[in-house]
């Protein structure tokens, strides 16, 4: 095998599927490439040097070479391995749902750097957050932001019309999904469909778009704060997914 | 289109069920038949005589649900065995996995799996149940369990197992105690990732 052929990234394991005896086929994220299948063989023999290193959600520093179907991994060292995701299978089930979601969202061949960053400060979030449900809330929030599908909650998505949280206090806000955001009284009598927000949570929401994760961590959120919140974040997510899945089985009728 | 489809729907049928099982591809479950369809007959009487045994012979054993052709199993059954000692393992592979190194001489506990929320397997779909109930019931008879080794894999969903049932049994008097993941044998420190080798650091033994 030549030198050219071989590449250094980082990556997150997002997912691995095992392939005959002993190897393994990783969904990874990198930085640079974006999602990328890559083989890793031998790793499930407990005597390989690879195997801790290409556990599912640790962030590892890769060697690989090119190969014709699959890049096969020809090295890989741990940079981090969160190690609280393993002895906790909440945090666990909410770092495969948020690769989960990375991995619906991140494209191939694409500089995925953004992503990737907030990949990586999530599963260190979940790891140690007093509040991992809040964590996940943000990295949903976060991932609409970065994927161009931000929210729209200070003016109604409709009539542009500014949403004023204090003058709300009595009523609650509705959120749609498929306007984009909040939308005024008015606009909210003709909504398709709608998540009733009280001030609170969309003050979460509005935090979430503009303060660091840290600053947000402190918070005791009421459970009926973080309800709503999941539902809106959810909608808007399923709407975007859905699209995304559309569209790419139209592309897929084109070619 | 299937591409068994111009095939004898016997030999076809047979190519679909080798590519049903795990780590087996159109190609080799195609190699596959055709090497049966010209080898001696006996050869598939024989190959059939073991699939309908494999089913029809054998269950689960009530206690440690290890496959058993004999209720309670062999393992089970052994007076010479220290039935105060549960080896709890994935699957039941990885029971004769270790009693091939004879160097057990607990029972087993079989899960029939580990909790995977990637595959919709919660806690209840394994066999946790069952060995909270087995040690309960154990308590009252003369032989108490006394310690539980989770021999689980040591990969994540493994570690979350074990992680899950420790909690479930931190209030109970039972010991339990994490298969010592070492160094692989033949392995040099150096490649060990950060996590095996912490593991080996806390499972590090006494020498004097
Ligand atoms: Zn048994």
């Amino acid at each position: 095998m030549s030198r050219s052929r071989l590449y250094n990234t980082q990556a997150i394991i997002l997912r691995r599927v095992d392939m005959g005896e002993a190897d393994r086929l990783l969904t990874i994220l990198t930085p640079a490439r974006g999602k990328m299948k890559v083989m890793a063989k031998g790793v499930r023999k407990l005597t390989s040097r690879k195997t801790g290193h290409v556990e599912l959600f640790t962030r590892v520093q890769f060697v690989l070479a090119q190969g014709h179907t699959f890049d096969v991994a020809s090295q890989a060292d741990t940079i981090e391995p969160y190690v609280q995701l393993r002895e906790d299978v909440q945090r666990a089930t909410l770092a495969h749902y948020v690769c989960e979601l990375a991995d619906a969202f991140a494209q191939e061949e694409t500089d995925e750097s953004e992503l990737y960053e907030l990949l990586a400060n999530a599963l260190q979030w979940l790891c140690s957050a007093s509040d991992p449900q809040l964590a996940v809330r943000y990295v949903e929030m976060r991932l609409l932001t970065l994927t161009g599908y931000r929210p729209q909650l200070y003016r109604c998505a409709k009539t542009s019309v500014p949403i004023d949280v204090d003058a709300a206090v009595s009523k609650s806000i509705i959120f749609s999904a498929y306007a984009g955001g909040v939308l005024s009284p008015d606009a909210a009598k003709f909504a398709r469909d709608g998540v009733a927000l009280m001030p609170q949570t969309l003050n979460l929401l509005r935090a979430m778009l503009s303060q660091p994760f840290e600053a947000l961590s402190a918070l005791h959120i009421p459970a009926d704060v973080h309800f709503q919140a999941e539902r809106a974040l959810r909608s808007v997510l399923a709407f975007v997914l859905e699209r995304k899945l559309r569209s790419a089985q139209f592309l897929k009728q084109l070619t | 289109m299937n591409k068994t489809s111009s095939l004898p729907p016997s030999v076809a049928r047979l190519i679909d069920a080798f590519a049903q099982l795990p780590g087996i591809g159109p190609k080799s479950a195609s190699r596959l038949a055709y090497h049966l369809l010209r080898a001696p007959l006996e050869h598939s009487m024989m190959l059939a005589d073991a699939l309908r045994d494999l089913k029809a012979r054998t269950k689960l054993c009530s206690r440690c649900y290890n496959i058993t052709e004999s209720d309670p199993c062999e393992i089970c059954m052994d007076e010479k065995r220290d039935q105060s000692l549960i080896c709890v393992v994935e699957e039941p592979l990885d029971v004769s996995a270790i009693e091939r190194v004879r160097s057990f001489n607990g029972v087993f506990h079989v899960l029939h799996g580990v909790i995977s929320p990637m595959n919709g397997l919660g806690p209840d779909d394994l066999k946790i149940n069952e060995l909270i109930a087995r040690i309960a019931k154990q308590a009252t008879s003369d032989e108490p369990v006394r310690e539980i080794i989770l021999a689980t894999n040591p990969t994540l969903e493994g570690e979350n197992t074990a992680a899950f049932i420790q909690r479930k049994l931190a209030a109970s008097k039972v010991s339990v105690s994490r298969l010592a993941r070492g160094l692989p044998v033949g392995g040099d420190l150096e490649y060990a990732d950060e996590v095996t080798l912490s593991r080996a650091l806390e499972g590090r033994q006494q020498l004097r």
